[in-house]
């Protein structure tokens, strides 16, 4: 067995996570572990300590009510998409969460880890822009609630200072006739990571208009990004053909991806327009039938 | 340092042991308790060949702290079989033949149990997807699907 390197708590308490991330450089939180190991294993070495939040009461509830869903950080992927509730009120946020790893990573893998990696393909990041997720933050200053699409700032950065972690993440209930989607394209059919990845959320008015619009993308700049000349084509319409090309349009010019080897910057922009429209069908048929 | 004392249940039994605090389940699993019937494949996640069951989720236990374990329970391959009785699954994947080096056979077979408890019936596609993440590199898939397949039928028929 290996020489101890790192300690290993497990707080009860918010506070206590948080007077530990706080007190110690390069502490680390502990949810899934999902990539946080990972990034270990491939070098990145032990932290000093890790603080284990799944024994936080408020990081592993699920809460579901009339304004929506509160959802601990810790919650691991399969328990949320396993969830019927969760995916008839966001079937394309239950798509997302359910793309991400395999079976064995999605029971450990959170939406805050995913989130917090702060990787441009994240799947369930997009899904949460559309649906206007907000993440709730305790620190050694209180609380704060940011929103999702504010929340990573580049590549492996988030707005997270010392001492914070994501506590909880807040999902407003959809309207009366409003739904969302969410697609990937990877070069596979199972485990890979997004070339391009689309949300969209449509909410409409009882003649079947579009009311609002949320579009975002991933893996098509240095972080998710909302198109909102695309969500902009879309409102007022009926999701018809001429709105969807629009909205196609404005994903494509808003991309600004890499080259590499997953794709190059022409196919992914190409893409990016071809999974907006996708999206926006889905989305505008299950809004219809709600 | 000192190293962590854990209390868990593996397979039943009440089980204690010493660890490092970067330690994972699988290293303290093989090298402390001497549970080698889970096996190391790539460590980060990605092969399937360590998958175990804590507290009744299938996770890849090179992934998950052993110090985490306290409290918990934990379910391997060794505790799959009912002393010398086979489950179907296992028995489907010898009828098979749906195993070669057999790294991979535990993982395939702790996460088939896993799924036919979930979705007794699967289809074809279904059991592909759930089992994506297990990796085999000397057969292919098609003898392991085939096995998990006739293994849910005998499960059927049998609580019939």
């Amino acid at each position: 067995m290996s020489a101890p390197v790192s300690r290993f708590e497990a707080p009860t308490e918010v506070d206590a996570a948080v007077a530990l991330l706080a007190g110690e450089e390069g502490a680390r939180v502990l949810s899934g572990g999902t990539d946080l190991l990972v990034q270990m294993r491939l070098g990145a070495g032990a932290p000093p300590v890790f603080v284990d939040v799944k024994r936080i009461p408020r990081l592993t509830a699920v809460q579901l009510d009339a304004n929506g869903l509160r959802i601990g950080a810790a919650v691991p992927a399969a328990e949320i998409y396993e969830n019927e509730s969760i995916r008839s009120l966001w079937p394309g946020l239950a798509e997302a969460t359910d793309l991400i790893g395999s079976t064995q990573i999605q029971g450990r893998a959170t939406w805050s880890g995913n989130l917090c990696n702060a990787s441009p393909a994240a799947d369930s990041v997009p899904a949460l822009i559309a649906c206007g997720a907000t993440a709730v933050i305790a620190g050694p200053a209180g609380e704060r609630r940011v929103a999702v699409e504010d929340f990573t700032t580049g590549p492996g950065r988030t707005v997270l200072e010392r001492g914070e972690l994501v506590v909880e993440f807040e999902v407003p209930a959809p309207a009366a006739h409003a739904s969302d989607a969410y697609l990937r394209l990877i070069p596979r059919t199972e485990m890979d990571i997004a070339v391009v990845g689309a949300g969209v959320a449509l909410t409409l008015d009882d003649g079947g208009t579009v009311t609002e619009a949320r579009v975002a993308l991933g893996a098509v700049a240095p972080t998710a990004i909302r198109v909102p000349d695309a969500e902009a084509a879309l409102v007022g319409s009926r999701a018809d053909d001429a709105a969807l090309a629009a909205a196609a349009a404005a994903a494509t010019a808003a991309a600004s991806p890499i080259d590499d080897k997953r794709g190059t910057v022409a196919y992914r922009k190409k893409i990016a327009g071809v999974l907006t429209t996708r999206a926006a069908k889905i989305a505008y048929e299950r809004a219809s039938a709600r | 340092m000192a190293k962590i004392r854990v209390e868990t249940t593996i397979n039943g039994e009440e089980t204690e042991f010493l660890c490092s605090g970067q330690e994972s389940l699988l290293e303290v699993l093989r090298d402390g308790l001497g549970m080698t019937g889970t096996k190391e494949g790539c460590t980060t996640g990605d092969c399937g060949a360590c998958s175990v069951v804590v507290d009744g989720r299938l996770v890849p236990a090179c992934l998950v702290l052993a110090a985490e374990a306290d409290g918990r329970t934990v379910e391997t391959i060794e505790g799959v079989a009912d002393g010398h009785r086979l489950t179907p699954v296992q028995q489907q994947f010898l009828e098979h033949g749906a195993l070669q080096c057999g790294i991979c056979t535990p993982g395939f077979i702790v996460a088939a149990e896993k799924l036919l408890e979930k979705n007794p019936d699967p289809t074809e596609d279904e059991a592909r997807y759930f089992l994506a993440g297990n990796l085999c590199r000397c057969t292919g898939y098609d003898k392991i699907i085939k096995a998990v397949l006739d293994a849910a039928a005998v499960m059927r028929e049998e609580r019939a």
